[in-house]
């Protein structure tokens, strides 16, 4: 996308407000939504992957080390991750200003 | 030019959509459009028209499955009537915010209830700000004439917007007229191959009916609503194409005897021919008055109605619609909104009539035009909006 949503005149629209690029819902930044945010405490952790199955944004990532955590860019902070977590070792912590 | 012949004008305008080489046709039977899609649906069968007759479910489908065939650049025809209309509504406001070129003929009838299958206009204005392309057609030469003006309008790059033809319900539908067919090499002169501006397809994946945040939706409206304005250039220029190919010019106002008319009746559709002959009577009673007849509803011709009002003193807005508890019918209230900036604005009275195919006679006008003339003179009272003959 070249320009930002919010710098687009109405005349810079596509016709019908066809998205012409595919794929472009990748640079949607849903992160910007969230009010909490998952913490995870990886001594609890067995590395199941549960989280990862139900996150609904598939924003949580693998590490090298084999532990999970969040891509803030995409996560909503819906929490469902805590609560699906079979360990428990997931906090939703509120987000600072 | 091609054969003048005796036909229902329902089977003349399934016979243009046929002439105008649709691809899709995506309908659900509904009184008064039924003739149309049913012989579309014979033509289809009997290998006349090589098109998808697609016998939807529902209008609601049948808008859906519009969209669709439009989408990826299927030249595409559907027709309805009232309820269907009122099916299909959630659909009938996407189409044009996706630019699809669809051609619709919405039989009029009247919304339900009391249950009615007879003509008035409460359908087309319940989807008055519905962002299609709304014209009205009076008689069959003119409903012929215009599906091909439809099809060539809609899906010009620079409109790429859906067109909805209105058609009177039984008055015009379910009568047989002398239309005046046009060569099929007419035709291909006139409309040329549908070429989408967007179009569906694998190798060029695009996404349609994305959804649009706050962030970006006024804009949106703000293109869409700009579109639609600056479709008028391309319906005059089709109206004047037409003219020189056809021998008919239309235009998105016509006047009758407004020459020094100090009082114009304003009609829509077919009730058209029954005010001119009002008209008629009035003039040869020596009463300075005339006809404007508005044929293209949306865009608004704006101009081409300012002109033809042009030092009128009373005009007399024939609806076909209630608005209920509002200012008057949705023509009327429109005309005065509009007008209310204009100077020596003219007085404008109000007669809703006509309901559910109640028959409006020529005297019904003339007793129109002397109320109006008492309401002038201050003999009685001014009002928004009268419900012609209602008993009391
Ligand atoms: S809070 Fe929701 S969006 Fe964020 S990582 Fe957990 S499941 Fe995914
Ligand atoms: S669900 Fe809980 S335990 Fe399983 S991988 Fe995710 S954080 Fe670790």
């Amino acid at each position: 996308m070249a320009k930002s949503e919010l710098e687009l005149s109405w005349k810079d629209l596509e016709v019908g407000c066809v998205v012409s690029e595919p794929g472009n819902a990748s640079q949607y930044r849903t992160g910007d939504w969230r009010s909490v945010r998952p913490v995870w405490d990886t001594e609890k952790c067995i590395k199941c992957g549960v989280c990862y199955i139900f996150c609904p944004d598939m924003a949580i990532k693998k590490t090298e080390d084999g532990y999970f955590e969040a891509d803030l860019y995409y996560c909503k902070g819906c929490g469902i991750c805590a609560q699906e977590c079979i360990t428990g070792c997931i906090t939703m912590v509120e987000e600072e200003e | 030019m091609g054969e003048r012949v005796g036909i229902e004008v329902s089977l003349a305008a399934a016979e243009a959509v046929k002439m105008a080489n649709v691809d899709v046709v995506a309908a659900y039977p509904i009184t008064p459009q039924t003739h149309i899609v049913e012989h579309l649906s014979e033509l289809v069968a009997d290998g006349e028209l090589d098109a998808e007759f697609i016998p939807v479910e529902s209008e609601h489908s049948a808008m859906s499955v519009c969209c669709g065939s439009s989408a990826v650049g299927a030249r595409t025809f559907t027709c309805t009537s009232s309820q269907g209309l009122a099916l299909m509504n959630e659909i009938v406001f996407i189409a044009p915010a996706m630019r699809l070129p669809i051609v619709m003929i919405l039989a009029n009838r009247s919304l339900s209830g009391p249950l009615s299958i007879w003509n008035d206009h409460t359908d087309v204005m319940s989807v008055r700000d519905c962002g299609w392309i709304q014209f009205f057609t009076e008689n069959g030469q003119e409903a012929f004439d215009h599906v091909m003006f439809s099809f060539r309008v809609a899906e010009n790059p620079a409109v790429s917007l859906p067109i909805m033809m209105n058609m009177d319900g039984f008055v015009l539908t379910h009568v047989i007229e002398p239309i005046e067919f046009w060569d099929q090499e007419t035709v291909k002169q006139y409309l040329p191959d549908f070429e989408p501006v967007n179009r569906l397809h694998p190798d060029n994946p695009v996404t349609m009916g994305a959804f649009g945040l706050p962030g970006i939706f006024t804009e949106a409206k703000m293109a869409q609503d700009q579109a639609l304005i600056n479709s008028k250039a391309v319906i005059l220029e089709a109206w004047k194409d037409m003219g020189d190919l056809v021998g008919r010019y239309y235009k998105p106002v016509e006047t009758y005897h407004v020459e020094g008319a100090e009082t114009v009746f304003l009609s829509m559709g077919s009730v058209g021919e029954t005010v001119s002959l009002a008209v008629d009577q009035l003039r040869a009673r020596g009463k300075p008055v005339g006809q404007v007849k508005l044929r293209l509803w949306r865009p608004f011709p704006f101009e081409e109605f300012r002109e033809a009002v042009r030092g009128v003193k009373q005009m007399i807005v024939i609806d076909r619609a209630i608005t209920y508890g509002g200012v008057g019918g949705p023509v009327a209230s429109e005309i005065r909104s509009f007008l209310y900036l204009e100077e020596n604005m003219p007085i404008i009275t109000n007669f809703l009539c006509g309901l559910a195919g109640r028959d409006v006679t020529v005297e019904d006008y003339m007793a129109m035009f002397e109320k109006t003339e008492q309401m002038v003179k201050g003999k009685v009272r001014q009002e928004d909006y009268i419900i012609y003959g209602v008993r009391e």
